[in-house]
């Protein structure tokens, strides 16, 4: 029933006060004394309230699942325990996901932090609390290209791709399909805007032309008159940056009923089966329309959805497999250190997550820690492919998919 | 076009004074002949360049696709919703602000009856199964308006308060009605139109014309035209053939003079609520089905909806039906890009040719409103000043 004794009581803390927190603390905490000395304590930091309080989770569940897959393998820095500690983020409250890191160093006492998991308060907790107190962080969600050139002393990495790339794969996409010129909408929101301009300058380095790059708002009744600003700027595809229950398949809709588009370009927010449903509802279809979404396939997502589902997961949700690469990586990187400080993690996660060495699947983290202890070298795969480029993030792959038949049918990765 | 005579009496005060120069009425005349002559050589001209003829017919397809059918569509919803405002205006002498959320009160009960009946299998053939439900949704929004009217306005009406007491206490009653509102069916987007989509779709309008450019009519737009111009023909009958009617704008007119010839005013309040929200429950369903119910976007229109009823002068039936025009044709044109359109009249050019950006939209009818409540307070057709 209850996997997470811990979990329960940090659950309850926001609503309940400090006092209880520090009760169902020590309640928690007791029955683990006796192997205290030797767990390592990680945070995990995500938004158990707030906007994403329904994604964080599972996610924290796989992150929870491969640290206790390191601790029950006796191999991990000669037969410690990983003991991860959560911790509310908020996803949008900067002032508390500051709070909480906080609480995780100084009175916790972790090693350090995976998380946190939106970008805004991602940027916070490197800023105010990782840095300063030289606390690695890794985040499994956070994918605004600003934390690609944030001052972070090498300490953050992430196992999510910044937004930019998804921008340039579009255009890639959308050019190799043979389109010159393009009309984007984006929703009016740092997403969208981040996204769009990536793929206008992308697609412009390719020697597109984007005629129109405008923001459409949400939530509004009808989008008649945007889709006739597009329409006017003239171009042979729309490209749409929106959300598939918002305004993106609003301006489909307007652009469909008054044949301004036959056929989109998407991005991942638009990756979703109501969107044909709603569309076909209509009377309409959208057969030939394409985009890409974050994703990966192989043996290692087949490999995580098998051990998530032995645990009780289904191994599908947002950012699972990154979460679980997450903690697996930072495991990894603590085993090739030798020791359990935020030094070793910062010094060797991109040493264990790309090549050379041994490629390791999820499920085989026991073997990664034996070969690690035996100085050789891994390339953990992980759930997602992982491969960390630049500042210490993953260079991401992503799912080429178009509307066959009222379903969106997977064309190649990326 | 009464331009002119507009400038010779500039205040609502001057308008008393006979108009004495005759020659007055003729001139918008003038203006009106130079205009035509000026349109019809600018109309030859076109037609004479080569393919000019086709070139014209395409670009009034464009226009009337963007800019005519979603016009006179949107115009018909404002002007229903309009229609409430000022004959709550005229008769309680206040200015309803509930009536935006009112509309959604209606709405969603036409929503959730139209569910139901969808449930039960029963439709209204190639019509969307709304219509079949609007009588549920208006006794909904009756019930509440005159709950409302009980609870809250009744008691502000006998204490003969100020209008502005009116208007903050209908203020109260908007935020009730957004809250139950929001209760009931969330603040989530609700799509019930059903039946046949489209009257005219755009590819069967090309290759019916062979021209390049397509024409879509949709069902929700007609739907909403016809049942406009039915509720309106009605509400006239109604407030000039009837007892009642007449008793209505006898009240309107002068409340003591109505008073005192035996006008139970009671009566005229209860039926001035009745259909009110018989008006807004139709305008709001109508803006459902064409375009999508959501509570918030009811909210929003509220201010298009003052506008219409200002700008037409408010407490004047027939001006909240142009001013709902008015406002909706700027709100389209102004926003509109023209460049595809004047590239078939012959001017090729890069810019959009676009005098607002979309986003401004909401922009127009404020200026709108703020215009004419400087300028024209009375509006087109001399209503009341506010």
């Amino acid at each position: 029933m209850n996997p997470h004794p811990t979990s329960i009581n940090w659950k309850l803390t926001p609503a309940l006060g400090s006092s209880l927190m520090a009760l169902g603390l020590f309640a928690a905490v007791t029955p683990a004394l006796a192997q205290t000395d030797e767990a390592v304590k990680i945070g995990v930091l995500l938004g158990f309230t707030g906007p994403i309080e329904s994604l964080t989770p599972p996610m924290a569940d796989s992150a929870e699942l491969a640290f206790k897959e390191v601790s029950d393998s006796g191999k991990f820095l000669g037969g410690k325990t990983i003991e991860p500690m959560r911790a509310d983020s908020t996803c949008i409250d900067a002032g508390a996901a500051t709070a909480a890191a906080e609480r995780l160093v100084t009175s916790d006492k972790v090693t350090a932090i995976l998380g946190a998991d939106c970008s805004g308060v991602t940027i916070a907790v490197a800023n105010n609390v990782a840095v300063p107190k030289g606390i690695a962080l890794v985040s499994p969600s956070a994918t605004s290209p600003a934390l690609s050139t944030i001052d972070d002393d090498g300490l953050f990495f992430r196992t999510s791709p910044s937004d930019a790339r998804q921008g340039r794969v579009l255009a890639q996409v959308i050019k190799d399909r043979g389109y010159d010129t393009i009309a984007i909408t984006y929703t009016k929101n740092d997403y969208g805007k981040g996204l769009s301009e990536s793929l206008q300058a992308g697609f412009e380095e390719l020697g597109g032309t984007v005629t129109i790059n405008t923001a459409h708002e949400d939530g509004k009744a009808d989008y008649t008159a945007e889709v006739a600003e597009l329409a006017e700027a003239g171009s042979d595809l729309l490209v749409v940056l929106g959300y598939a229950d918002q305004g993106g398949i609003g301006i489909i809709r307007a652009a469909l009923d008054t044949a301004a588009f036959e056929t989109f370009g998407l991005a991942d927010a638009m990756y979703t089966q109501t969107l044909l449903d709603d569309i076909k509802a209509d009377g309409n279809d959208l057969t030939g329309s394409f985009g890409t979404v974050p994703g990966n396939e192989g043996e290692g997502a087949d490999a995580f959805k098998e051990i998530s589902i032995a645990a009780g997961g289904d191994g599908e949700g947002a950012f699972t497999g990154e979460s679980y690469d997450a903690a697996a990586l930072m495991a990894l990187a603590m085993q090739k250190g030798g020791e359990a400080t935020s030094k070793a993690i910062a010094a060797n996660m991109i040493a264990v997550a790309n090549a050379p060495g041994e490629k390791i699947l999820p499920g085989e983290l026991g073997k990664a820690l034996e070969i690690l202890a035996a100085g050789g070298e891994v390339d953990y795969v992980g759930a997602t492919n992982v491969e960390l480029v630049g500042p210490g993030e993953a260079s991401g792959s992503y799912r080429e998919y178009e509307a066959q038949d009222d379903e969106f049918k997977t064309v190649r990765f990326r | 076009m009464t331009k002119p005579s507009r400038q010779q009496h500039p205040s609502p005060v001057d308008a008393e004074a006979p108009p004495n120069r005759l020659p007055g009425p003729w001139r918008p005349l003038w203006g009106v002949a130079v205009g035509l002559a000026l349109c019809l050589l600018l109309l030859l001209t076109i037609v004479s360049r080569e393919g000019g003829g086709v070139n014209l017919l395409n670009a009034l397809v464009r226009f009337a696709n963007f800019v005519v059918i979603p016009g006179v569509a949107y115009g018909s919803q404002l002007a229903l919703g309009a229609l409430g405002v000022t004959l709550i205006y005229a008769v309680m002498r206040f200015s309803d602000f509930a009536h935006g959320n009112t509309m959604a009160f209606g709405a969603m009960g036409v929503v959730l009856v139209t569910r139901v009946l969808q449930g039960m299998d029963i439709s209204a053939g190639p019509l969307p199964t709304a219509l079949l439900a609007l009588p549920f949704g208006i006794l909904g929004a009756v019930t509440l308006a005159l709950v409302f009217d009980r609870a809250v306005y009744r008691f502000y009406r006998r204490q003969r308060a100020a209008p502005v007491t009116f208007v903050i206490a209908s203020i109260g009653a908007m935020f009730v009605t957004n809250g139950l509102v929001r209760l009931i069916i969330g603040p989530d987007n609700q799509r019930f139109a059903d039946g046949v989509r489209f009257i005219i779709r755009v590819q069967a309008f090309k290759e019916m014309t062979g021209l390049s450019e397509g024409l879509a009519l949709r069902t929700t737009q007609v739907v909403t035209l016809v049942v406009a111009v039915v509720v309106v023909l009605g509400l006239f009958l109604f407030l000039n053939r009837t007892p009642l009617g007449k008793a209505m704008r006898a009240y309107a007119d002068n409340e003591d003079l109505a008073l005192l010839s035996g006008i139970n005013p009671e009566r005229v309040a209860l039926w001035t609520w009745i259909i009110a929200a018989t008006l807004a429950t139709i305008a709001g369903t109508l803006y459902g089905l064409d375009k999508s119910f959501k509570p918030f976007t009811y909210f929003q229109l509220l201010l298009p909806i003052f506008a219409s009823a200002i700008v037409g002068g408010i407490g004047k039936p027939l001006g909240a039906i142009v001013g709902g025009v008015v406002v909706a044709f700027s709100e389209i044109a102004l926003t509109y890009p023209y460049r595809k359109i004047l590239g078939y009249l012959g001017f090729e050019t890069d810019s959009l040719v676009q005098l607002l950006s979309t986003d401004y939209k909401f922009a127009v009818s404020f200026i709108i409103l703020v215009v004419v409540l400087i300028w024209r307070p009375r509006g087109i057709f001399q209503g009341r000043v506010i």
